[in-house]
């Protein structure tokens, strides 16, 4: 008996729907594992951690706070992965929109009328993060330079950057030693849409609205789904595969850096060193088990968002380390790798006696 | 500038380039024979935290480096299967290993000190430093190269062996080959996936060292985001190497060095933030790879293996 792969030429198949799930229940089947090997009781976490996340107004609320940064900065990150242009660096992005928008909410709130602050914010910060994106992008462009890299450096500068912000020159001087700017003027909050959930759902969902028409309906949607599938075939079509990295990028950070900006207006309200929690890596995730689709961004935000406060909930109550939230990522997007091969190819068991001349597999 | 001032900076440039040159040796062999494996910095600090608890509990620094071993297959195999055998882009299972490495070493770094409380602060058994007689004599060099910890002499050791076997051996050149050309490395009669299966964990037992190193020898502790990006800068300096060993040992002191200067200015007190001496490294890992890939540009190409990040597919005859 023999197993031969066949690749598929159908794209769109149920599997590719059923492989995120399963993925899913593996990978909580093997972290169960590695948590009966630690002494704790996997079904006790488990329970602890849906009740956390999914088991009352509140969780449900604190579950989509979470999800909304995980929502702009996997959009971002997705659009870069559509064309294999790989921004791991949507951690740094979102620092530095978080930046520009404490900036403005600081510095030029006697400057900016009132009702022009939060504007300016948004715009300052999708700016910033779009200009940290832009970087790694123009490097990539014109020289060729390792974006992989690039944008995952750039990550732990801008990181360094918030730090010596609210340690330094804009720390609170009123804050009685704590690292943090002062508090924004409230002009400069993002209006809540009930409890802590801000508008920057709003800006998540306007931004997948966006981000699914570019890519159903403009040339530059198209260009970027043919470079990810083909390059060479785009560059021999006469795609400038580097102008359209160039705008990826300006959307990918401008998103991120969105994320940034509505991190401290809508929930912090002021720059601290809980703007860089990983939201940046989880998106990484988030893209992928989503399929880079914009809608697919939404719910596993959602989801990811709901393991996160799973997470935390677990170090309440059971002083359980809340990285078995960070764990359990790492674990689905193995399982869903591994799974993805069932989209790409068909298995088929072949008997002893049959030819396997006839299968030819087609690149 | 006295001559304890110039030999601590050299000495404190070997610790730390070793756990790098450990992690770039790893990737370097992993990418030869065509796959990528960007989880340096997740097989690392994975292997720092079993190391270090191993190391703890049994009180030995040599089964830590045993348990390092074993992470290294047991990720590297994760890789090679998910990679060889499942071909899923390499890229991401490459992440996927970072942030699954990272949440899974801060979950045993809270869980494995005594009695399940943190490992953070502990003092364990490690590799102390040991002067060589005689070669340790030798002005500057005497103390900086040979007054280091066994860990350190055995890579000096691995670094010309490395060089033989790339360059010298049968073997070398097969692994060269299968990241060059699988398909004629296949049509030799040899296979490519066993190769790669063995070449992807031996790597990843490189990176394991690399980890064990940090916790064992080098910072002798462990500490949440140990690591913090070095597996990164690692893979840097793997481009920088243009895949060559002897390149990486060079870009190893030179990374090292960076590391020692902003170790020594903190400690003399200087007056720039702590937070832009932290961002040395990273800015010098992307001016780094600016400069080698645009004069490396006017050359043919990088020295890149062909076949890197392509699974091989055989195709059969018709």
């Amino acid at each position: 008996m023999k197993i031969q792969l066949i690749k598929k030429t159908d794209q769109k198949s149920v599997i590719s729907l059923i492989i995120p799930f399963v993925s899913f229940l593996l990978a909580l089947l093997f972290n169960a594992i590695l948590l009966i090997i630690f002494g704790i009781d996997p079904l006790e976490a488990y329970t602890v951690m849906l009740k956390g996340s999914l088991g009352s107004s509140y969780a449900l609320s604190e579950t989509l706070v979470k999800a909304i940064p995980l929502m702009l900065t996997g959009l971002g990150v997705s659009i870069a992965f559509h064309m294999h242009f790989w921004n791991i660096g949507a951690e740094g992005q979102l620092a530095m929109g978080g930046i520009a928008a404490a900036f403005v909410a600081l510095f030029l709130q006697d400057t900016i009328p009132p009702n022009l602050l939060l504007p300016a914010m948004v715009i300052f910060g999708g700016i910033a993060g779009a200009i940290w994106g832009l970087i790694p992008a123009a490097l990539k462009s014109t020289l060729g330079v390792n974006e992989i890299l690039t944008t995952l450096m750039m990550n732990y500068i801008a990181i360094l950057s918030v730090e010596y912000l609210y340690l330094g020159p804009w720390r609170d001087p009123q804050g009685y030693g704590f690292p943090g700017t002062a508090k924004f003027p409230e002009s400069a909050w993002l209006p809540s849409l009930t409890g802590r959930i801000h508008y920057g759902l709003i800006f998540a969902l306007v931004g997948a609205v966006i981000l699914w028409l570019i890519l159903r309906f403009t040339k530059l949607g198209y260009e970027i789904r043919l470079i990810g599938e083909n390059p060479k075939a785009a560059r021999y079509s006469g795609i400038n595969i580097g102008r359209n990295i160039v705008i990826v990028m300006l959307f990918s950070g401008g998103l991120a850096g969105i994320a940034g900006m509505a991190e401290v207006s809508g929930i912090s309200r002021r720059l601290y060193t809980g703007l860089t929690v990983g939201y940046g890596y989880t998106a990484i995730i988030v893209a992928w088990l989503a399929n880079l689709n914009p809608w697919g961004v939404l719910v596993v935000s959602f989801l990811m968002g709901a393991l996160l406060i799973g997470g935390d909930q677990l170090q309440v109550a059971m002083q359980t380390p809340a990285a078995v939230a960070e764990i359990l990522q790492g674990a689905i997007l193995f399982f869903m790798l591994g799974g993805s091969i069932f989209n790409r190819y068909k298995l088929k068991i072949l008997s002893g006696q049959q030819n396997t001349k006839a299968e030819v597999e087609h690149e | 500038m006295n001559e304890a001032f110039i030999i601590s900076i050299l000495v404190i440039t070997i610790r730390a380039g070793a756990s790098l040159l450990y992690a770039s040796f790893g990737a370097i062999i992993t990418e030869r024979s065509g796959i990528q494996n960007l989880g340096v910095e997740g097989i690392m600090i994975v292997s720092a935290a079993v190391s270090f608890a191993a190391a703890f509990h049994s009180g030995s620094a040599w089964l830590g480096v045993g348990a390092a071993i074993l992470t290294g297959i047991l990720l590297g195999l994760i890789h090679a299967v998910l990679t060889i055998t499942l071909r899923a882009e390499q890229v991401v299972s490459g992440l996927a290993m970072t942030i699954f490495g990272s949440g899974l070493a801060s979950f045993m770094g809270q869980r494995l000190g005594p009695g399940n409380t943190t490992m953070v602060g502990l003092q364990g058994p490690s590799f102390e430093r040991i002067p060589i007689p005689l070669l340790v004599e030798i002005p500057y060099i005497g103390p900086s190269l040979f007054n280091q910890d066994i860990l350190i002499y055995i890579l000096y050791l691995i670094i010309p062996t490395l060089w033989f076997y790339f360059y010298k051996t049968r073997q070398g050149l097969e692994l060269r080959a299968v990241g060059e050309n699988p398909q004629a490395v296949d049509a030799m009669g040899i296979n490519v996936t066993r190769l790669r299966f063995i070449y992807t964990i031996i790597g990843a037992v490189f990176m394991s060292l690399a980890g064990a190193h940090l916790s064992l020898g080098y910072l002798q502790g462990w500490a949440d985001n140990i690591t913090g990006g070095r597996g990164w800068i690692a893979i840097a300096l793997v481009i920088f190497s243009t895949w060559n060993p002897l390149r990486a040992v060079l870009g190893a002191i030179l990374f090292g060095g960076i590391n020692a200067i902003q170790f020594r200015m903190q400690a003399a007190g200087t007056t720039l933030p702590s937070s832009f001496l932290n961002m040395l490294p990273y800015i010098a890992t992307i001016l780094v790879l600016i400069f080698i890939t645009w004069t490396e540009k006017f050359r043919k190409r990088l020295g890149t293996p062909t076949a890197l990040g392509i699974p091989f597919v055989r195709e059969e005859k018709r």
